[in-house]
């Protein structure tokens, strides 16, 4: 079965206080890919999600799955499966009820759908749950039936809502990896929307990062935290350091705590890198400064290390050593992970 | 498309709802100032036939003025009191309690008159005065105060409130009149309004507990739809609805500040 | 920063103050608990002996009653007109109460207003309304007149009544959905239409679902109040056969107390035995939400 491609055409989407939500998104999913929808909140990544799943109707736009105009299908024609934020599961059903309800609208009969709720229910791990009431279950189980009746009706597209965000970290991690699992083998195309990063860049084969309704940056999860487009998404995703350039030298740029290796014509005002890019030296490095903060993260320390600019930087570090307050720190840089922005 | 169709539809249907509420308010309102009813309005409206109710029906105008404001000072009395002890102590007795205090409300205002009347109807002075339509009045609109103070207290979380002032020194009558009334103002307020018109309005009860002399202006509506002209009836509507149309605005504006005090 | 360790005679002072407050504040209940046990409860027991004292060598009231032809069917046909006016308005109350919950529109306050007045009405006025609407000079007699040439006269037979007992209940219906549906769940609602329900698909399998505690229980109050409702009946006539009718032409008529008790302590206990009965039902399906 050949995929569905969503794709976005000049979609605007304005409240009715005047704020807008969407502004001129034009927006390509490819069939079979998992996109997911990144930004703070208010950026209108729910918007678009809701848009896609026919809850709104954009202003001024169009919207098609694969060579279908849907712009003006509501959500019940589109053969959509969603999966809510808090879950929106009927508590009049169980489990299996729950689960067939999209197939008894379709007409499907009992044999059938009682197949269908068996197949499920294997596919999600909750084989014997099926009799369940659904204030028996616990969060991670309700998750899982959610998924279970959206899919059930094998829907051309999965929409999910911040599907992660409902349940506490240890249990996040743990369905993270079965949701990745589990959309790999589906091969369904799917759209998710979350403001959690780390869940973005594991799921999404690529992610668009959204701010004050426009698109920031749409990029496989690689390219958006080594080659981000500009400093919002540079400072959304990951963490970032700033090195404001003072002056150029014969071998890189001059900034405060030292001199960073540079190769390249046009001199920049600033250039960037990640935390775990600075390696912190016994002897010389790039840059010297002063350790004002540690905070011990488990796998890796973060050091905080003034150099007399603005913000001290920030330096993952995980050669496990503990570092005096005050104490003088050396710096070391490759040139290639140095990148620059445009804001 | 069918959206609106549906919203066309739903708003068509509550207008006719509406309409079916109205209409024979306004037609009652009409007939009260029409000189001629079988005639019309072309007969012309005339201010005539209030004057003639008043004349002969004041009294129970006044009598219920008074039984409702009296209702309201016992209801007062003994529910805020009693709105207290329950939200305090929330345990099964309370519980009961409650209970028994609706049952007068569910159960029919004719039976628990009927019983009032069998039990107490031989103390002559006691049955021919208004202190026994009082005593119906205060058992029906007892449980309309009681529930919004019990729900005011809760939500100011009263005794958390109480057992700061009792840290502080305070004696039990002081904590109460001090801390416990001018926190349920709002609450109290919502309560005696509704209690006053229920009590203006009461029917059930007081038909069978009236006298005579003791005749409240529903029961003298009653008397007037028997034997009075459609007119006069009507304008005695008028009169009962002039009284109780702005005890309704006011509650129903108490009750939005109060559940807007709520989301807050 | 340090803690401040609680000292034990803190505790312990704290719990004597509780344990101080609680039997106080059960004393505040002495004047409630008085007048109920004193005008109610005492009178309500005398009631329920009455029923059973036999007058003139007769039986009991309550055997005479349930003995009765006339006596039961009045109680039969006052059940069922109650119950039709329940369904009949918790239907239009429903209707117009989800859509005026859910809609914005201009006027739409007052419109709420103006569909609650009503509730405060007594009996007897719902019942002169009525006469104005269907009685002998009313509205529809006048309208009758024009198109069919015969007035159109129904108050004063149990359909005026069955208007007259829905005047009062649609308002109370309304206010319930209303604040019922303020606490509904949007998101299963938009599940149920992303799994391809309908409009009304959704309006039976989410909507009256999740109305239902609030509709049970409304709707039990409305029964209540209609069983026990006495002034439009005695307004439209007291030859209409109900309970409370009967009860007062007992009464009043034929001063036969026993009888007139035990109709009345019936009513009550099937008025009684519904709301349990609700009240049940809606804490089982509210045990499930």
């Amino acid at each position: 079965m050949t995929g569905t491609t969503i794709r976005l055409q000049g979609c605007r989407k304005a409240f009715s206080d005047g704020t807008v939500a969407v502004d001129d998104l034009n927006l390509t999913i490819e069939a079979g890919e998992t996109l997911a929808i990144l930004g703070p909140s208010g950026c209108g990544k729910t918007t678009t999600l809701r848009m896609i799943a026919g809850l709104e109707r954009p202003d001024v736009g169009r919207i098609f799955f694969t060579d279908r105009d849907v712009t003006r299908l509501p959500i019940e024609r589109r053969d959509v499966g969603m999966v809510f934020q808090n879950y929106a599961l009927f508590p009049n059903l169980d489990v299996a009820g729950n689960i067939v309800y999209g197939l008894k609208i379709r007409g499907l009969s009992p044999a059938e759908r009682n197949k269908r709720c068996a197949e499920l229910l294997e596919l999600v791990g909750l084989q014997d749950h099926g009799k369940r009431r659904i204030h028996e279950l616990s969060g991670g189980q309700r998750q899982r039936v959610a998924l279970a009746r959206a899919l059930a009706p094998r829907p051309r597209v999965l929409l999910l809502d911040e599907p992660l965000a409902a349940l506490d970290a240890q249990l996040r991690e743990r369905l993270r990896s079965e949701l990745d699992q589990l959309l790999r083998s589906l091969r369904i195309t799917s759209v998710f929307v979350t403001h959690d990063q780390g869940e973005a860049m594991a799921l999404g084969d690529r992610i668009l990062v959204m701010e004050r309704g426009r698109v920031a940056q749409l990029a496989t999860p690689r390219d958006i935290y080594q080659q981000p487009a500009n400093a919002f998404v540079a400072s959304f995703v990951g963490n970032l350091n700033a090195f404001p350039v003072i002056e150029p030298t014969a071998h890189g740029l001059k900034v405060s705590g030292g001199e960073l290796p540079w190769k390249g014509i046009p001199v920049p005002k600033t250039v960037y890198c990640r935390p775990e890019h600075l390696r912190v030296m016994d002897g010389a490095g790039h840059v010297r400064g002063r350790l004002v903060g540690q905070f011990f993260q488990g796998a890796q320390s973060r050091l905080l290390v003034d150099v007399g600019a603005e913000q001290p930087l920030l330096v993952d570090s995980a050669d496990g050593v503990i570092h005096a307050t005050g104490a003088l720190i050396a710096l070391a840089i490759e040139p290639h992970v140095l990148f620059t922005l445009h804001s | 498309m069918k959206r609106t169709t549906l919203f066309i539809a739903q708003l068509v249907f509550t207008l006719l709802v509406c309409a079916f509420m109205l209409v024979p308010v306004l037609m009652s309102l009409l007939a009260g100032l029409t000189r001629n009813y079988f005639v019309g309005v072309s007969s012309g409206l005339t201010l005539d036939w209030l004057i003639q109710v008043w004349q002969s029906y004041s009294p129970t105008v006044w009598l219920s003025l008074q039984l409702a404001v009296a209702c309201a000072v016992c209801v007062c009395v003994i529910g805020v009191p009693a709105a207290y002890a329950l939200v305090r102590m929330n345990n099964r007795f309370s519980r009961a309690f409650e209970e028994l205090m609706v049952l007068p409300v569910a159960m029919p205002g004719l039976a628990s008159a009927l019983a009032l009347l069998l039990t107490y109807g031989q103390f002559g002075e006691f049955r021919s005065s208004w202190l026994f339509i009082l005593v119906g009045h205060v058992l029906f609109t007892l449980p309309f105060l009681v529930r919004p103070v019990m729900a005011v207290m809760q939500r100011q979380q009263l005794p958390t409130l109480e057992e700061a002032a009792a840290s502080l020194g305070a004696g039990p009558i002081k904590r109460f009149f001090s801390v416990v009334v001018p926190n349920c103002r709002a609450g109290i307020l919502a309560g005696v309004l509704m209690v006053v018109t229920l009590s203006l309005g009461e029917f059930n009860l007081t038909w069978m507990l009236h006298t005579p002399m003791t005749k409240t202006l529903p029961v003298g509506l009653a008397d007037s739809y028997a034997s009075a002209r459609l007119e006069v009836a009507s304008a005695y509507t008028l009169i009962f609805l002039l009284m109780i149309v702005p005890l309704l605005i006011a509650l129903q504006a108490i009750s939005a500040r109060l559940s807007r005090g709520e989301r807050r | 920063m340090t803690t401040v360790p609680l000292n034990v005679q803190d505790v312990s002072s704290r719990r004597d103050v509780l344990q101080r407050l609680r039997p106080t504040a059960a004393w505040a209940l002495a004047p409630a608990a008085a007048v109920l046990l004193a005008f109610w409860l005492l009178p309500l027991a005398h009631l329920i002996l009455l029923g059973g004292q036999r007058r003139d060598g007769s039986d009991t009231g309550y055997w005479q009653v349930l003995s009765s032809a006339q006596y039961l069917g009045s109680l039969v046909q006052t059940c069922i007109l109650a119950a039709v006016v329940t369904l009949a308005a918790l239907l239009v109350g429903g209707i117009s109460g989800v859509f005026l919950a859910r809609q914005q529109f201009f006027g739409r306050s007052a419109l709420v207003a103006l569909l609650t007045f009503p509730l405060a009405f007594p009996g007897v006025v719902v019942g002169f309304l009525v006469i104005l609407l269907a009685g002998r000079q009313g509205l529809f007699a006048a309208l009758g007149l024009e198109l069919a040439g015969e007035r159109w006269i129904f108050a004063y037979s149990l359909t005026g009544l069955f208007i007259g007992y829905l005047y009062f209940s649609i308002p109370r219906v309304i206010l319930t959905v209303m604040a019922a549906c303020e606490s509904l769940d949007r998101s299963l609602e938009e599940a149920a239409h992303s799994l391809g329900a309908g409009h009304w698909r959704v309006v039976c399998d989410v909507i009256v679902p999740g109305l239902a505690p609030a509709l049970v229980s409304c709707g039990a109050i409305c029964f209540a109040t209609s069983m026990g409702a006495f002034g439009t009946a005695f307004t439209l006539g007291t030859r209409l056969n109900v309970t409370p009718v009967a009860i007062y032409n007992v009464f009043t008529n034929y001063a036969n107390f026993t009888v007139a008790a035990a109709l009345s302590v019936i009513l009550g206990a099937v008025t009684w035995a519904v709301l349990l009965l609700a009240r049940r039902v809606a804490k089982q399906s509210g045990a499930v939400f």
